[in-house]
């Protein structure tokens, strides 16, 4: 049996579902991040786990016990908050200690578990310290040993690093999961941010709009997406509209060029407008063997990004495709505007549901 | 706790309503009471001349001391804001001292240095308003400097100075085009406070004898039994139409100034 | 926090001037307000100052600070100094729970404007429209009077007054309320949701929260409001004359008198009396604003 399921939850605000039919099981000890954009009731879910939010129907069972109505002060689950929401009036120490003054524990055992705590965030002897004598990763730090030292059934993370410099958020996710492993704490993350997302999880929710949309590993998640908006969401993608010729053979026509998909096309006729998806990563610079797919167009743009380098070709009349080479600074690549064949593997089209945005639409997402 | 209103919370509510409108019916009542007409007081008193005469001679004093105080503390609080920091806490201070001097000293100070060579102001009328608006407007230093300075604060006075003299704007248009509107709300709250300071004012006003409400009011208190009820009801009234309206207009403009893009 | 921004004119010196230094001119921006201040706040409090070392016919003396402790003034003192601290602390938790009702007892949002607009209007309805409110209310003559004593309570029967010093706290009260609300507003909407819920989340019960969070928290704002409560009823005047007739002794009271030549003309004596009023005022404008910056830093 999972340690936390989730089952049939609901929230509705008004006549408005801010949460709708969210269903998971997590497993003791595993990192799971509700990743999706502003609004999607990530964040509203992970306070029903917390109490802070009451569902408007399903249960919450964490370790076979049913606490959907429980008060939020009597569950037993630690909460970071993207703010921190230290408190001011005290300091580190009395912080961290607070859950544990709040249960009567003797002070021994608290100043010990204090001790240990902050030698677990490496910030041994700075007790004495006050919240606004600190910066905003060690603030956080602060956090989340608040939330560990009750010793807490679960850990919830409601963006964490949302506040923090992006040298900082690379540093303390690095630190939070590795503090995590070591606990083997069981752990809701919560963050619109897919590289924090695929880089920290065990497994990924992705939600939008109250729905969850895909729920899967961070690789299952990223190379097969089950809807368009996982696809877009996560990652950069290339989603281009196609017109089927054949679907039972896989065949589409992309701008006039044909392309083959790996499997046979359910769900669409022959002349209908499909999206197809495609990582940039994907694609290359060259002929390829035979049978693999082939576009053909001139050169737009050449980005350098570090170590990746990344050209637009145009295809026809309007849209782009993006792909991704490997820095090589021995390669020379294209000028802008010479015509160019790029080729990638059937395999690596994925067909999706519904046709894109608009025809020709190039999004390029997740940035 | 957040449900629909605890009990507790509408209690406490509730009796602190009734402490504030009780006084207020008991004054209405007796207002009231007047033989043959209810509403005799009233009349008597809207048609008194020198109670209009009062009201509007305090209203113009008032917009006078507001004006007068507003060019005087708006660039003053941006200047110590933007170029001399460290004088704050004294530029401060000196505003809060008005809270320490009791209005009598004030005025006897006041009338004691202006009543002699090279500068005797008390001996005109014209001399003697100058001196009421000039006190008025030291009053009115506390309210007028914590309310600009608090909405000083809340815009980024630095960057959109800065902003400004790029595209080359001088300190003049810069105070009256940028600062002043971006202000509106804590000039319009700092103004109804002055204004309701000075229409009320009492003691200062006396003794310069001046025709103004304060003075007026306590001597109708003194004669007549039932028309200082209606005044005061009137007056409530009005200052109270004149907060809601404070309130009202600082609904829109409470809007931070983003200056920076996006953070 | 402040932008890390270094100022412009420190880096970026124009290459034209050859040693840059920050121009010190920049006070004489100030000049109008300091020359309004001396001319019209500084002078006459010199006056003052300077008076209440002269006697009668202008002479220098310390004799006025000595008569301080003489006759009636210690008493004035102490009666000034009750009344302002009863209603500053009466005033203040009163108003405090007002204020927590609006803003975090549940109540709709319509109140709580209305409540802040009514605040606005009553902590200034200080002077003889408050006197005169509340004779009519509990006067001898007054309405509530009389509805008491159909009740069975004989409120003038059993020795009290509107006109003595419970009465003044009374009707003190009508402004002191308001000016709580107002201060203590902000600080309570301050009061961040997520320490709550991060109380709470701990395992902290309300009362808890209320001890070892909010409480704490607002503490310096709460004292702060205090503070100025304190001052604002020291320093009121209007009020208590037209209600007492200036008969009762209370230091502002007495200030007048003396000053007017009610009693025996020596305005001396008056000056040195508001000196003594000053000091407690300053003293109390001081801890104010050492609280509110205290305050500010937490609530930031």
């Amino acid at each position: 049996m999972a340690f936390v399921e989730l089952a049939g939850i609901q929230k509705q605000f008004g006549d408005v579902a801010a949460v709708d039919d969210f269903n998971l099981q997590v497993e003791r000890g595993e990192f799971v991040s509700f990743l999706g954009p502003s609004g999607c009731g990530k964040t509203t879910t992970l306070r029903m786990i917390a109490g802070f939010e009451q569902p408007t129907a399903g249960t919450i069972v964490v370790d076979g016990v049913d606490i959907t109505h429980r008060p939020p002060n009597q569950r037993n689950v630690g909460m970071v908050f993207q703010s921190y929401a230290l408190f001011p009036n005290m300091n580190v120490a009395d912080n961290i200690g607070f859950g544990l003054k709040v249960h009567k524990k003797p002070k021994e055992a608290i100043d010990r578990r204090v001790e240990e705590l902050l030698t677990l965030i490496h910030l041994k002897g700075r007790g004495a310290r006050f919240p606004y004598q600190l910066s905003g990763g060690q603030q956080q730090r602060v956090a989340l040993a608040r939330a560990l030292a009750i010793e807490p059934q679960v850990l919830l993370l409601d963006e964490p690093l949302s506040a923090l410099d992006a040298k900082i958020r690379v540093a303390l996710r690095t630190e939070i999961r590795a503090i995590q492993r070591q606990l083997g704490i069981t752990t809701v993350y919560v963050t619109h941010d897919q590289e924090e997302a695929l880089s920290l999880s065990d497994r990924v929710v992705v939600m939008n709009d109250g729905r969850i949309e895909q729920i899967g590993s961070p690789s299952e998640i990223y190379n097969f997406p089950a809807t368009s908006f996982v696809a877009s969401f996560v990652g950069t993608l290339n989603l281009l509209a196609a017109r089927v010729v054949d679907p039972s053979a896989g065949r589409l026509a992309v701008e006039g060029q044909e392309i083959r998909a790996a499997k046979p096309i359910s769900g669409a006729r022959s002349g209908e407008i499909v999206s197809v998806a495609l990582r940039p990563e994907s694609i290359s610079l060259e002929e390829g063997p035979e049978g693999t797919n082939r576009l053909r167009g001139p050169v737009v743009d050449v980005s350098f990004l570090g170590s990746i380098v990344r050209l637009r070709i145009r295809l026809g009349d309007g849209p782009t495709v993006s792909l991704d080479t490997f820095n090589d600074p021995n390669l020379t690549l294209p000028p802008i505007g010479e015509a160019v064949t790029v080729s990638f593997p059937p395999e690596a089209s994925l067909v999706l549901d519904q046709p894109a945005a608009a025809p020709g639409a190039d999004v390029a997402a997740g940035d | 706790m957040r449900g629909r209103g605890s009990l507790w919370a509408w209690m406490i509510f509730g009796l602190g309503a009734a402490y504030f409108i009780v006084p207020l019916i008991a004054t209405f009542e007796f207002s009231i009471r007047t033989k043959p007409d209810m509403f005799l007081a009233y009349r008597q008193v809207l048609a008194d001349p020198k109670f209009g005469d009062g009201l509007w001679y305090s209203f113009i004093v008032g917009v006078l001391t507001i004006v007068v105080s507003l060019l005087i503390i708006v660039p003053t609080a941006y200047w110590v804001r933007l170029k001399v920091p460290r004088l704050r806490p004294i530029v401060e201070f000196v505003t809060l001292m008005p809270f320490v001097i009791p209005p009598i000293i004030l005025v006897f100070g006041l009338i004691r240095i202006y009543s002699r060579q090279p500068l005797v102001l008390t001996a005109t009328d014209i001399g003697s308003n100058v001196l009421l608006v000039a006190a008025y407007v030291v009053l009115s230093f506390p309210y007028m400097y914590r309310a600009v300075d608090t909405g000083l604060a809340a815009i980024d006075v630095r960057t959109l100075t800065e902003a400004a003299q790029s595209l080359g704007a001088g300190w003049a248009r810069i105070i009256l085009r940028l600062i002043f509107p971006n202000l509106r709300t804590a000039l319009i709250s700092g103004a109804f406070l002055t204004l309701a300071i000075v229409v009320g004012e009492y003691t200062i006003a006396n003794f310069l004898a001046r025709p103004a409400f304060g003075p007026y009011l306590s001597l109708l208190g003194q004669n007549q039994p039932f028309q200082p009820a209606a005044v005061s009801l009137i007056s409530f009234g009005l200052t109270w139409l004149a907060m809601g309206m404070i309130t009202f207009l600082g609904r829109g403009a409470r809007t931070r100034v983003q200056v920076a893009g996006a953070r | 926090m402040a932008s890390a921004m270094t100022p412009v004119s420190v880096r970026d010196a124009p290459p034209a001037r050859p040693a840059r230094r920050r121009p010190s001119w920049s006070w004489l921006g100030l000049v109008p307000f300091f020359l309004f201040s001396i001319a019209f706040m500084f002078l006459p409090i010199m006056f003052l100052v300077v008076g209440s070392f002269q006697d009668s016919e202008g002479q220098l003396t310390l004799e006025n600070y000595a008569d301080l402790s003489t006759g009636v003034i210690p008493n004035a003192f102490a009666n000034s100094i009750e009344i302002s601290a009863v209603t500053a602390i009466g005033g203040g938790l009163l108003g405090f729970l007002l204020a927590y009702s609006v803003i975090l007892g549940g109540l709709p949002r319509f109140l709580r404007t209305a409540l802040m607009t009514f605040s606005g209007v009553a902590s200034n309805f200080a002077g003889v429209p408050l006197a005169l409110a509340f004779i009519f209310t509990l006067g001898q003559a007054a309405i509530l009077t009389a509805w008491l004593k159909t009740l069975g309570v004989d409120l003038y029967g059993s020795g009290f007054s509107l006109y003595t010093k419970i009465g003044l706290e009374l009707v003190y009260m009508y402004f002191q309320f308001p000016l709580m609300v107002l201060i203590i507003a902000p600080a309570l909407d301050g009061l961040r949701r997520e320490w709550r819920e991060a109380a709470e989340n701990v395992g902290a019960s309300s009362g808890q929260y209320w001890r070892h969070v909010a409480i704490p928290i607002l503490m310096p704002s709460l004292m702060g409001a205090v503070i100025l409560l304190f001052g604002n009823a020291f320093g009121a005047q209007a009020t208590a004359f037209q209600l007492t007739g200036g008969t009762l002794n209370i230091v502002t009271l007495v200030i007048s008198s003396q000053i007017r030549g009610d009693v025996q003309h020596n305005p001396g004596l008056g000056y040195a009396i508001a000196m003594g009023m000053v000091v407690i005022m300053a003293i109390s404008i001081a801890l104010y604003s050492v609280l509110q910056r205290r305050a500010e830093r937490w609530l930031r």
